[in-house]
């Protein structure tokens, strides 16, 4: 390792040593030691060859402290919520007095301290990456939350995370949502600054889909200042027959690796994951995706839109796993980019790893300009060439959206995406 | 109406209309028939505005105006409405969304009120109706998994909302059964008006059967060969277009 590299992992190993008393002692030294044998990963490690990650933190900023006592959040879809602002747990400003029948919801350090190995397994998690290693080792805080087996909830849950203006300082933050067999439930899980910052933030989601267990998931990543970096790791297990249906809005702002470790654990389970993501500036985002299919009869779907423009560079890497027993898995992926300048780049790399006979899967990528027979169309309609350029951005990032079920946030979703475009033209 | 004159336009090195000439009058229909590759399609896409044509020589006048300098939406808020051959689809975009965007683009460039969504889903659900489109067909994106007859219908829908003043059916009758035709040409009859012309590009003699022309012109290697009434598209018929296209270039 470098000096500079061993100076992040010498100030990591600092943050680390002040956390070790707050609670899950052996987890947290588990991961560190996963970490450190490591380090922070660069182009040389495949999963993170398009984001040097160890580039990125040469230098390390010192873990948040606690963030102002009254903020003012914003506030989305009527959700149950629970708040992390700079990475603490804030029942306060989270809706814990009326929790929906059959939820049951702990902070993080509340759940780490009292130790259930149930919890602290799942918590734990199942992947190799050093990033998420680093984010079991500092985890601040988090909500945890568990739904009792057969409940259907109406209302969504919602993780919030804010992080304050200010100094740059870090954050690292682990949740997990624990669905009970046969539980339906929807899941919000929104990042937004409070000001942009060059915040430094490592952000887990754990989801525990039992047997049967539905789940609809929509995340959002607000935009960062350019000297952010953000990773963020959803990790979900799933059960016999259970669905996860899982979105993404990105909108850029500094580098931002978003990253999906999903296993099939039971027959005949279904994920899709989708996203859109808007990328300007010198935003750099990386949605990178490992599906491992582990028993028969499992079906996932990955479906995302990349628009890229000025110098932006994006990056999709997905890979799907079959093992041998995992017979009869359906799966297909579909990566399509929108390069809408010259010195906009993206990476795709779709994967495919096959190790059972009777399976279909199959995978898609491109990359591309407004298409000119698309543009001519409504041009000769009577559409100004920018509105129909605005038009057909859109319909691109709708063709992801149209996978969210909920016509109220699909709609909230469009409205971020329009506003994004409209900001594209006035900064012209 | 439309006056062309002596319009020379390439592509590149390849010069595909050479010296073309035709005149529509207000309430006219004019049919251009002619052989494959007789710049038929570029003589549309000219008119209508499409870049990566050069426009050597020439005038295209709308109403006495000179149209060839403006961009494609101008020349649609001033009345010309190209049908296109193949309708283009547009995954994403609600087949609403842009008949609204299109029909309030198209009134703002013209300085009028744009229409609210009631008046709007009134004349679209009007002019669906007339025309037998579906309300499913209207909630898909534009033209995604539609039948090439219900592509020609929603071009005819639009015509029927935009309300234009020059009408360019570009082989309108390319890829339609004789039900799908029978609907199309009606929808179009319905718009034939004393201050509209319609300049129909056709291969065959079968949609002016439907579509009766006023004039009939014979388009080869890039220029109008020859003109008359709606007799010479049945000669057309029977002859072929090989004395046009036998002429030394």
């Amino acid at each position: 390792m470098s000096d500079i590299a061993t100076s992040a992992v010498a100030d990591l190993k600092t943050a680390f040593d002040a956390m070790k008393d707050s609670g899950a002692h052996a987890l947290r030294q588990r991961a560190w030691d996963a970490f450190a044998r490591k380090g922070l990963p660069n182009r040389r490690v495949e999963a993170w060859h398009y984001t040097d990650l160890r580039a990125a933190l040469r230098v390390v900023a010192p873990p948040r402290a606690a963030g102002p006592a009254t903020p003012t959040l914003e506030r989305g879809r009527e959700s149950c919520r629970f708040v992390v602002l700079d990475g603490v747990f804030r029942p306060d400003l989270s809706d814990v007095s009326a929790l929906p029948y059959g939820v049951s919801a702990l902070s993080l350090r509340e759940a780490l301290a009292r130790g259930d190995a149930d919890i602290l397994a799942a918590l734990a998690g199942d992947a190799e990456d050093p990033a998420l290693a680093l984010n079991a080792a500092l985890m601040q805080d988090g909500a945890v939350l568990r739904v009792s087996p057969g409940c259907v909830l109406e209302r969504p849950l919602e993780f919030a995370n804010f992080v304050s203006g200010g100094a740059a300082q870090s954050v690292y933050t682990r949740s997990l949502a624990i669905l009970g067999a046969g539980a339906r439930a929807t899941l919000l899980e929104n990042y937004t600054p409070l000001e942009r910052s060059g915040a430094q933030e490592n952000h887990a989601l754990v989801m525990v889909l039992g047997d049967g267990a539905k789940l609809d998931h929509v995340a959002t990543i607000a935009p960062q200042s350019a000297d952010a970096v953000h990773v963020v790791s959803l990790l979900a297990t799933l059960g016999e027959n259970s669905a996860l249906n899982s979105f993404c809005l990105v909108e850029g702002g500094g580098l931002l690796r978003r990253q999906i470790f999903a296993t099939l654990k039971g027959a005949n389970a279904d994920v899709s994951f989708d996203g859109a993501s808007l990328l300007r500036g010198r935003d750099h985002a990386d949605t990178t995706l490992l599906v491992r299919h582990e028993s028969p009869g499992g079906k996932s779907r990955e479906f995302f839109r990349h628009i890229v423009d000025e110098s932006a560079t994006g990056v999709f890497q997905g890979k799907v796993s079959v093992a041998p027993l995992a017979q009869k898995t359906d799966g297909s992926m579909q990566s399509k980019t929108l390069l809408l300048s010259d010195g906009a780049s993206m990476n795709n790399k779709p994967e495919l790893e096959i190790f059972a006979d009777d399976v279909v899967c199959g995978h898609g990528a491109t990359c591309g300009q407004l298409d000119a027979d698309q543009l001519f169309y409504l041009e000769a309609r009577g559409v100004p060439k920018p509105e129909a350029e605005a038009l057909l951005m859109e319909g691109f990032a709708n063709e992801a959206l149209a996978r969210v079920k909920d016509e109220a946030t699909r709609d909230a979703l469009a409205a971020r995406v329009a506003a994004w475009l409209r900001a594209r033209e006035t900064l012209r | 109406m439309l006056e062309i004159k002596n319009l020379h336009v390439s592509i590149g090195d390849r010069k595909i209309l050479d010296g073309l000439t035709l005149t529509v009058h207000d309430g006219e229909v004019a049919a251009i028939m002619g052989p494959n590759g007789t710049g038929k399609s570029t003589l549309s896409y000219v008119v209508s505005g499409r870049e990566g044509y050069d426009v050597t020589q020439g005038e295209v006048l709308l109403n006495g105006e000179n149209i060839l300098g403006l961009p494609p939406h101008e020349r649609a808020a001033k009345g010309v409405f190209l049908a296109f051959q193949y309708p283009v689809e547009i995954p994403g975009v609600a087949t609403m969304t842009f008949l609204k965007a299109a029909l309030n683009a198209q009134r703002r460039a013209r300085g009028e009120e744009e229409l609210q969504t009631p008046d709007f889903m009134k004349r679209v659900n009007d002019a669906a109706a007339k025309l037998g489109v579906v309300k499913d067909m209207l909630r898909r994106p534009l033209n995604c998994g539609f039948s090439g007859g219900e592509k020609k219908r929603m071009e005819i829908l639009q015509m029927a909302l935009l309300e234009p003043l020059l009408c360019i059916l570009d082989e309108t009758d390319s890829g339609l059964d004789i039900d799908a035709l029978r609907v199309v040409s009606e929808g179009v009859n319905a718009l034939r008006a004393k201050n509209r012309g319609f300049l129909v590009i056709t291969h065959y003699q079968r949609l002016l059967d439907y579509i009766k022309p006023d004039t009939v012109h014979v388009m080869a290697r890039g220029r109008i060969l020859r003109s008359g009434g709606p007799e010479l598209a049945l000669e057309l018929e029977s002859s072929g277009y090989k004395d046009y296209i036998g002429e030394a270039a």
